[in-house]
């Protein structure tokens, strides 16, 4: 790590601006890091050996723990996400900085169960979705859960329950707690922006010296919430248990709504709220015996694995990213919808003098490869594949292409045209395969003669659909 | 130039292995001597089995390695084995519960994660488990067989510290805590914290005298248990069963002349203790322990069966053994050199020698003559063999009969 250079790791998203304005009260002068920021990228005005770079909020304490970066301001949540599964990293710390408070709670919407003592009185295996996937763990062992399994999800967990799993650990800040319907039964963590230090850097580059402003340039602060202040939402908003003939479907939220709106439309399926402005998860659909959930298309092929659904469109990348983790999954593709093709490559910095992926390992790094991607399996599988010699995993979480040269050797990255890619002075040396929309569902038999006419006509439906479009 | 282990491994080296063996031979015969049967159950298990009974604290399954097995979409995690008694539990509901008394023994690894890295996370022990037995006997059987391998090992000033689960229990019911409060409490004691209760006092005055009462156990010297039943007749005469429990024991060790201390606060150990829970100690180091946990194979799911158990740490015992003083005198070493023509009737020589009890090798061109007490040479010409002792002695022989029959005296 160079000595004199200070690095440090900003967040982009709902910490930006009050980040932003309090590093401004600071004096530490940062060039555009701010609501329009397009840069990774950050230098100071004040402090010349300053050097900042925006991240996914997920992604700070990772960086900051492997010791890539200084120093990182990022939401409590995260922090103990990664402290809770290992408690030994170099991560630690610093300061709370007592703004973007929130609570996340661990809520349910099952019929009688409205505290942790029902909870745990449960005779069947507690289903428990997350964001958190190890704050849900420690709280089921914490809870003394007798037998839970863990949904890992990357997004709206608040849909989960009660027919997709029994408990969802959902987060909100205090002004806007989004309940969607759930009962809070448990205050897992209070949520703050928090200032932390890779515990190494803290000792020898005198951190607290740099520190030292940002904590006189804090506000002062109200109370943190708590449950007890909370109002318990109206139980009518519960769901009653689904019919057995009923095809579960999920779609795809984020960018991948407007083409999917597109080929349901072309097929005839008429959604009254898809995509949604509102948030609204659970559009309703023309078609008599189907039930519509609208959930992340990488949570959809562990879902469909777990007979949470019986229908996903996802991308057949995330269908791989599955199947590399878990090679004996029940789940498979049944269309290609041909949207949104990409292409899974291999990336390294065009410093690099390497044109093959075999390259790598012949270099004279005695350091260990770090494979940077959002497709931790498949990356997984690729490194093992191809014999990388000693290599290290670094998951993120979107805008992978910046970690290259610094924080990463290897990305391994869906591109469209491999322009932005060019941008950031990357070059492609392998292609893994292509990706395009896909519907997929599962091996299992399915024993409603009803259901399964219907699952047939929405997949032949949307074949055809499909066929037209292109 | 070393290869970097993973943090908490170590290697048992071949000096390290004798040592290993050493124990593990004097614990099974121990065991067998006492009717005890050997079993193994896989180092992987559900992540469920540890957390359906409840019975390791939460700090404890924080330290366990779990993780998703390749068809693990069902977000249900396995472990690497963290005790050795809930696996053997569940090896009794699934194949042996028509048994009405099983005695189990076994050698194996668990995994624990330990920070600093400085302890092992992979740890040996020697656990024999009593199911179907009821208290006293069995529980002093296990002692006496648990005390019995460390006199083979010749591991002496051995002291036991007594406690009873039962005990801690019933005193937390009585400091008016709230359920979840018993809980903590009951875990900080068995994760070793011995000061919850001394803080417990300072929070609550008026239970004062009860809680200096049970500590003042801790290290009291033989015919503790008159006194005891007196102490406890008016504070907690739910007591009374327990005591006299620990009371057989400790009139069983004192007869056996044994040191042992009574320490009720420190419980440290698994939350499946239902009664007696005792710790072997060396100075001030743990080398085994363990207890009763009647309630264990029902939470589990099976019938209601008494059982107690223990374990010995065999990395700690392998730190307090003299290999010398307990190894067998071992049959005479034999280096065969035989000349490249006659090297399979070296390798048929050796195969002979051990038939008749030697150690014997061939030469691969590295070996010291050294390391061996006899070096045979097998030579084209007659004589044929010759055997050569450290003292350069050679003894002459024509065929491998004469040569066995030489060796056989």
């Amino acid at each position: 790590m160079n000595k004199t250079k200070l690095k440090i790791a900003l967040p982009k998203g709902r910490l930006l601006g009050d980040t932003a304005a309090l590093l401004e009260r600071a004096g530490w002068g940062l060039d555009g890091y701010d609501e329009q920021t397009r840069f990774y990228h950050i230098e100071s005005k004040t402090i010349p050996q300053l050097y900042g770079r925006v991240f996914h909020e997920k992604d700070i304490p990772i960086q900051v723990a492997i010791g890539n970066y200084d120093l990182g301001i990022c939401g409590s949540d995260w922090i103990e996400e990664l402290l809770t599964k290992y408690p030994s990293s170099a991560l630690m710390k610093v300061k709370d900085l007592k703004y973007c408070e929130g609570v996340l709670y661990a809520a349910t919407s099952l019929v009688g169960i409205d505290s942790v003592n029902a909870l745990r009185a449960m005779r069947e295996t507690t289903r428990i979705a997350s964001e958190y996937p190890n704050l849900a763990e420690s709280f089921a062992i914490n809870t003394r859960l007798k037998h839970f399994s863990v949904f890992p999800l990357w997004g709206g967990a608040e849909v989960y329950p009660p027919d997709s799993a029994d408990l969802a650990l959902v987060g909100g800040t205090t002004k806007d707690l989004p309940f969607y319907g759930l009962i809070p039964i448990s205050q897992v963590l209070s949520i703050s922006a928090c200032l932390i230090a890779n515990r190494d850097s803290w000792k020898a580059k005198e951190l607290n010296k740099m520190v030292a402003p940002i904590e006189k340039a804090l506000m002062p602060q109200k109370a943190a919430p708590t449950l007890k202040s909370l109002k318990r939402q109206d139980t009518k908003t519960r769901y009653a248990a689904q019919n057995k003939d009923v095809v579960r479907l999920a779609l795809p939220d984020g960018h991948q709504q407007a083409p999917t709106h597109k080929l349901l439309d072309k097929a005839g399926i008429r959604l009254d709220d898809y995509p949604s402005e509102k948030g609204n998860r659970r559009p309703r659909v023309n078609l008599e015996g189907v039930s519509i959930k609208v959930i992340r298309p990488q949570d959809m092929p562990l879902q469909v694995a777990n007979d949470n659904f019986d229908l996903a469109i996802t991308g057949r990348d995330w269908l791989t990213e599955h199947l590399c983790q878990f090679p004996s999954s029940p789940v498979k593709e049944l269309a290609d919808l041909k949207l949104g093709r990409v292409k899974v490559v291999a990336v390294v910095s065009q410093k690099l003098d390497i044109t093959d992926i075999r390259d790598l390992s012949k270099s004279e790094q005695t350091l260990p490869i770090r494979v940077a991607s959002e497709y931790t399996n498949i990356a997984d599988r690729y490194a093992r594949d191809n014999r990388l010699n000693r290599y290290r995993l670094i998951p993120t979480w979107g805008a992978s292409e910046a970690f290259l040269p610094e924080d990463a050797d290897l990305l391994i990255e869906n591109t469209q045209t491999g322009r932005t890619l060019a941008q950031h002075n990357l070059k492609i040396i392998d292609t893994l395969f292509e990706s395009t929309a896909c519907l997929i569902g599962s091996k299992r038999h399915i024993s409603s003669p009803a259901k399964k006419e219907m699952m047939d006509s929405i997949t032949k439906t949307l074949h055809r659909a499909t066929e037209e479009i292109s | 130039m070393k290869i970097q282990m993973s943090k908490g491994t170590r290697d048992l080296s071949p000096k390290d292995m004798a040592s290993f063996r050493l124990i593990e031979s004097a614990f099974r015969d121990s065991c067998l001597k006492w009717g005890y049967q050997e079993v193994r159950t896989p180092t992987l298990e559900h992540l469920h089995l540890f957390t359906a009974t409840g019975t390791l604290t939460p700090s404890m399954l924080s330290k366990v390695y779990s993780f998703l097995d390749w068809d693990g979409w069902s977000g249900e995690r396995v472990v690497l084995r963290p005790d050795g008694t809930i696996p053997i539990s569940r090896l009794y509901i699934n194949s042996m519960v028509k048994e009405k008394l099983a005695k189990l023994f076994y050698v194996a690894n668990v995994f624990m994660y330990e920070a600093t890295g400085k302890k092992t996370r992979e740890r040996w022990q020697c656990g024999a488990e009593l199911i179907g037995a009821k208290p006293p006997l069995a529980d002093i059987e296990l002692v006496m067989l648990a005390l019995e391998v460390l006199r083979e090992l010749k591991i002496e000033g051995i002291e036991l510290r007594l406690s009873h689960a039962g005990l801690i229990k019933s005193l937390l019911a009585r400091l008016d805590l709230s359920a979840e409060e018993q809980i903590g409490m009951f875990d900080r004691i068995l994760d070793g914290d011995t000061k919850a209760l001394e803080k417990l006092k300072l929070k609550r005055p008026k239970l004062e005298k009860t809680i200096d009462s049970l500590l003042a156990l801790k290290g009291k010297p033989s015919g503790f248990s008159e006194e005891l039943k007196g102490l406890f007749a008016e504070d907690l005469p739910e007591c009374k069963p327990y005591i006299e429990n620990c009371a057989r024991i400790a009139e069983f060790l004192e007869a056996m002349g044994y040191k042992y201390q009574i320490d009720i606060a420190s419980g440290r150990g698994f939350e499946y203790y239902t009664g007696v829970i005792f710790q072997i100690f060396k100075g001030e180091e743990k080398i085994g322990g363990g207890g009763r946990y009647d309630a264990l194979i029902t939470l589990m799911g099976g019938k209601d069966m008494p059982a107690s158990g223990f374990a010995l740490y065999l990395e700690r015992l392998m730190a307090l053994i003299k290999p010398s003083a307990l190894s067998t005198p071992q049959s005479p070493r034999i280096l065969v050199r035989a000349e490249v023509a006659r090297a399979r009737e070296g390798f048929e020589i050796v195969w002979r020698l051990h038939k008749a009890g030697y150690r014997a090798e061939c030469y691969v061109g590295v070996q010291k003559e050294a390391d061996f007490d006899w070096t045979l040479d097998i030579k084209d010409k007659s004589p044929e063999f010759i055997l050569t002792n450290q003292a350069k002695k050679r003894f002459k022989a024509q065929t491998t009969e004469e040569l066995l029959a030489f060796l056989g005296k």
